[in-house]
Parts: C-alpha cells; sequence; structure tokens
C-alpha cells in the first residue's frame, strides 16, 4: 500500500503541477507541453485504478492525436503575449465562474459517496469476474450503451464533414497526378519514335 | 521487515536487473543493425561500406558512439534551450521504453501487461513529440518545415497502423502480445502465422512501419535535398546521436511488433524437432532481423516518395483498405463458421 500511495502522489502532484503550470507558463507552446504532462500522469492515475484501457486511450488519443494538432496551431500562431497578459482581468470573472462551478460539481461528486452509501453501487457496476478491462467495457460499451456510443460516433462524423465543407474549395486547373492512369501506360502511348533526317528536322513543325 | 523486502525490494531488484539486462542487449544489437543497414547498403550499391574500424568494420558503431561522446554539444543561442535537450531524450527513452513489453520468448518480458498492443501503439503515438520539440526549439526554418511535415507523415500512418492491429487482435481476440504469439500455434508451422492469412494487412503494416519511423522511401523528415537534415540540423554530438538511437530503437521497435503480430514471435517455422529444440528467443531474433533486412533493402532500392504522393498513399489508399479489412475480417470471424456449418 505505501507504494501505491507512494506513485499515487507522484502522479498526482505531477499532475496538478503541470496542469498549473499550463495556465502560468509564458510560452503558449510550452502550455501544451504541460499539458500533455498532465495527460500523461491522469493516465497513471488510471493505470493505478486499474483501468488500463482507458489509460492507453487517452494517451493514443489526446496526446497523440489531439494535443499534437494544439501544438500545430500554437506553433503556427504568431501570439502576442503582451495583449494576452492585458486580456486576463477582463476575463478572470467569467473564468473563475466556470472554476467555481466544476469546483461545485466535483464536491458534489465526491460528497455523493459519503452523503448516500448506496449511490456508488449503483455508479460503479464491478468489473465482472474473469474478464479484463478491455473486454468488460467492450460488453457495455457495445450492449447497454450502443446507442449512446452510435451517436458519439455521428457527432464526431458531422464534425469532420463540416470541417472539410469549410475548407474544401475546387480549384480549376490544378494539375493532379493520376497514379492509375501512369500506371495503365504502355511504351506504345509514351513513346513516339521518328526518324529524324539530318539538317531536316522533324520537318513542318519549324 | 521480512514481508516488505520480499513485496518490494525483491521485486524491484528484479525487474531493474531485467530491463538492464534487455537494454545492454538491445543497444548492442542496434549498434551492429546499425551497421548491418549501412554494409546492406553498401553491398546493394556495390561499395564496401565502413570497413577500417575493427575487423570488417566491426566496431564502427562504436567508434561512431565515441565520437559522439567526446564532440562538443553546440546549442543554437536563439534556441529555447529546455525544450531543445528534451527532444533527443524524449525520443530515446520512448523507443527504449516500447521494449517493456515485447516478448521475445514464452514468459521472458518485462512487463507482461494485458493492453500490450495499446501501450506499443501509445507509444509510437508519443514519438512524434519528439520530432516536433526539436524542430519547434531549434528556431530555424528547415527543422521547423521538417517537423510539420514529419509530424503530419507520423499522425497519418498511424491510422492505418492502428487499424492492422485491430484486424490482428480480432484474430488473436487479446490485447497481449504474448496471447497474441500464442493464438498463432498452429500445426501448420509457419503458414498458421498470421502474415498469410492477413497478408494484405502485412503489407500495410510494412510501408506502414516504413513511414511511421521515418525510414527511406519515406524519409521526408531528413530529405536532405530539400530540408539539408530535417528537424536534426541544428543539433550535434550526444543529442543529436540520441535521435539516431531513438530512430534506430523504434525501427527495431517495428521489426520485433511485425515479427509478434505476423510472423508467430518466437514460434520455430516448424513445430517438430529438431525446430522446437531451438530456442524461441533465436527464433524471434532471426524473424526480427529478416524484418530489419527488408528494412535496409527497401531503403537501398526504393526512390523517396514525393510529400503529396506520400499523403495519398496513407489517406487515400491504406486507410480506405485496412478499414474494408477490418469489416472484413470481423465478418468472416462472425460469420465464417455458420456459413461453413451451414454449407456442410
Amino acid at each position: 500500500m505505501v507504494v501505491q500511495a507512494l506513485f499515487f502522489y507522484l502522479f498526482a502532484g505531477i499532475c496538478v503541477a503541470s496542469a498549473f503550470m499550463v495556465i502560468a507558463a509564458r510560452n503558449p507552446v510550452h502550455s501544451v507541453l504541460y499539458l500533455i504532462l498532465a495527460f500523461v500522469n491522469a493516465a497513471g492515475l488510471f493505470v493505478m485504478m486499474g483501468a488500463e484501457f482507458l489509460a492507453m486511450i487517452l494517451v493514443v488519443v489526446y496526446v497523440g492525436a489531439v494535443a499534437v494538432l494544439f501544438l500545430f496551431v500554437v506553433m503556427m500562431l504568431d501570439v502576442d503575449f503582451a495583449s494576452l497578459r492585458q486580456g486576463v482581468l477582463q476575463y478572470l470573472p467569467i473564468g473563475a465562474l466556470i472554476g467555481g462551478i466544476f469546483l461545485a460539481e466535483l464536491l458534489l461528486v465526491v460528497g455523493a459517496w459519503t452523503i448516500g452509501p448506496g449511490v456508488p453501487k449503483a455508479v460503479a457496476a464491478p468489473i465482472p469476474a474473469g474478464t479484463s478491462n478491455t473486454e468488460a467495457i467492450g460488453l457495455v460499451l457495445y450492449t447497454r450503451y450502443a446507442y449512446f456510443f452510435e451517436a458519439a460516433g455521428f457527432i464526431l462524423l458531422v464534425a469532420m464533414v463540416g470541417a472539410i465543407v469549410l475548407t474544401l474549395q475546387h480549384r480549376a486547373r490544378v494539375r493532379r497526378q493520376d497514379i492509375a492512369r501512369q500506371v495503365a501506360r504502355t511504351p506504345a502511348q509514351a513513346v513516339e519514335l521518328r526518324r529524324v533526317r539530318p539538317g531536316q528536322g522533324l520537318g513542318g513543325s519549324a | 521487515m521480512e514481508p516488505f523486502f520480499s513485496t518490494y525490494v525483491w521485486p524491484v531488484v528484479v525487474i531493474v536487473a531485467q530491463s538492464l539486462l534487455l537494454l545492454v542487449i538491445l543497444l548492442i544489437a542496434i549498434a551492429y543493425i546499425l551497421l548491418a543497414d549501412r554494409k546492406i547498403w553498401a553491398a546493394v550499391q556495390i561499395r564496401r561500406g565502413p570497413n577500417v574500424v575493427g575487423p570488417w568494420g566491426l566496431l564502427q558503431s562504436f567508434a561512431d558512439l565515441i565520437k559522439f561522446v567526446l564532440k562538443e554539444p553546440v546549442i543554437p543561442a536563439a534556441a529555447n534551450k529546455g525544450v531543445f535537450l528534451l527532444a533527443p531524450l524524449v525520443t530515446c527513452t520512448l523507443a527504449l521504453a516500447a521494449w517493456a513489453v515485447i516478448p521475445v520468448n514464452a514468459k521472458w518480458v518485462i512487463a507482461d501487461i494485458n493492453v500490450g498492443v495499446l501501450y506499443i501503439f501509445a507509444i509510437s503515438s508519443l514519438m512524434v513529440y519528439g520530432v516536433i520539440m526539436a524542430g519547434w526549439a531549434s528556431n530555424s526554418k528547415y527543422p521547423f518545415l521538417a517537423a510539420l511535415r514529419s509530424a503530419a507523415q507520423m499522425v497519418s500512418y498511424e491510422v492505418s497502423i492502428g487499424f492492422v492491429f485491430i484486424t490482428v487482435l480480432l484474430c488473436a481476440g487479446s490485447l497481449n502480445l504474448s496471447r497474441i504469439v500464442e493464438a498463432q500455434d498452429g500445426s501448420l508451422g509457419l503458414f498458421s502465422w498470421y502474415w498469410l492469412r492477413l497478408l494484405p494487412m502485412f503489407v500495410v503494416f510494412f510501408v506502414s512501419a516504413l513511414a511511421e519511423t521515418n525510414r527511406p522511401p519515406f524519409d521526408l523528415v531528413e530529405a536532405e535535398s530539400e530540408l539539408v537534415a530535417g528537424f536534426m540540423v541544428e543539433y550535434g554530438s550526444t543529442p543529436y546521436m540520441m535521435f539516431m538511437l531513438g530512430e534506430y530503437v523504434a525501427i527495431a521497435t517495428m521489426c520485433a511488433m511485425g515479427t509478434i503480430l505476423f510472423l508467430g514471435g518466437w514460434l520455430p517455422p516448424v513445430p517438430y524437432p529438431p525446430f522446437t529444440w531451438i530456442p524461441g528467443v533465436i527464433w524471434f531474433t532471426l524473424k526480427a532481423l529478416f524484418l530489419f533486412f527488408l528494412f535496409a533493402m527497401a531503403k537501398a532500392i526504393v526512390p523517396r516518395y514525393r510529400y503529396d504522393q506520400l499523403m495519398r498513399l496513407g489517406w487515400k489508399v491504406f486507410l480506405p483498405w485496412s478499414l474494408a479489412m477490418v469489416a472484413i475480417v470481423a465478418a468472416v470471424l462472425q460469420y465464417g463458421p455458420a456459413v461453413l456449418a451451414a454449407v456442410r
């Protein structure tokens, strides 16, 4: 137990500290890198809870894909730090409000465990014995929550279609490579042999 | 005190010893596959390759190591120093960390975790950060362009590699790498491994692995004719060596993954004596080296892809193909037995 507690505080401590650095870092690229550190440590916490599938998916999806896009955008944007600093006080009330709502919700969730002893039993369905974590998630995801799962997929699909529609533009006169046509081309279509007489050239064209 | 020792101290000592043993063997193997890579490349071009340091150039990699370590590390004045030095560390550490879950023989694995495939996938998706961080922190045009290119490349090919993994997982019914190898154990020997049943996916895996590890013909990251040396332009001495080390360890990891997923891991090609007397780790090494030979030959033979061709191959060829294969494999596994029974 000692070692478990030690690792919990290690992961949790780094996670909170790097989450703080996300908003405290001067350079936005550093902020994203701290965000990645926070994600990885959250994955470590998932592993400690025995949710190794969620941990790996968190790393693959959020760190491997979403944060890469964040990093791309932040690197490409020329962020003006001075104007960002000035906006802090202006946005502080809204930020504090959202933070307060989050805190209240978290307290309610944690409080429910202590207030109503029956609540965690209804919320946390135990993993059936003999199945691994991954199998257990698959079993509920594709049976009990199949509609929600499909709905989530549709939302992502709609977002993707929307992004493509917004950015796709058919430009005329763009020369595209048609690989199938290139491969299907025979020497007879591609090369023409002409007998060129000395001093006369190909005739006509000159 | 006694239970504390047996529950905490002893397992830690064992894991550290195993990890060190694996790392030392792996690093020596990397030194020699690096040499083999150069030798194969030279042989294809009818050159001799490195042949001066040691007999047949066998000590070339160690000479290179000493050279890199003794050189002065130069950090550009405009670079972001912390991130600049962190990038090679990230690349190198992540590449080595992947080997924690790779079983080189039955039960010869440091961490026999249930989500081994996902772990490897997560590690390889993190590898892109070494490249982006290096490109950005160098604060220079060419590294930055190369980093953007290579990040897009690695993210694109991860998608098709993910689908390849899924087809293998469907067949094996497990995410544990040892279980995947055991699922390929059949009376047909090498014909019951997945390379035959999933041959199209094996091809997709091999090409995607080339792209994922930035190997030629997909080495647009380096593309020395366009981008000098890609994201590593500003690096020298030990940090540069760590990039190279990370790159080759990642290649070795991909060869090991190909061996585990498609070539039956440590299983002998013919499941009868005398082949079964040979230890599994030797079979594993031979198969991984065979895959590495293919990697090296691809580097020597195939000309570099253009960037748009690379993206086309990843998104318009491999992605639909592997997606269709996932559906086909799942359908065959689900309805195949019932159809067979109905036909009989």
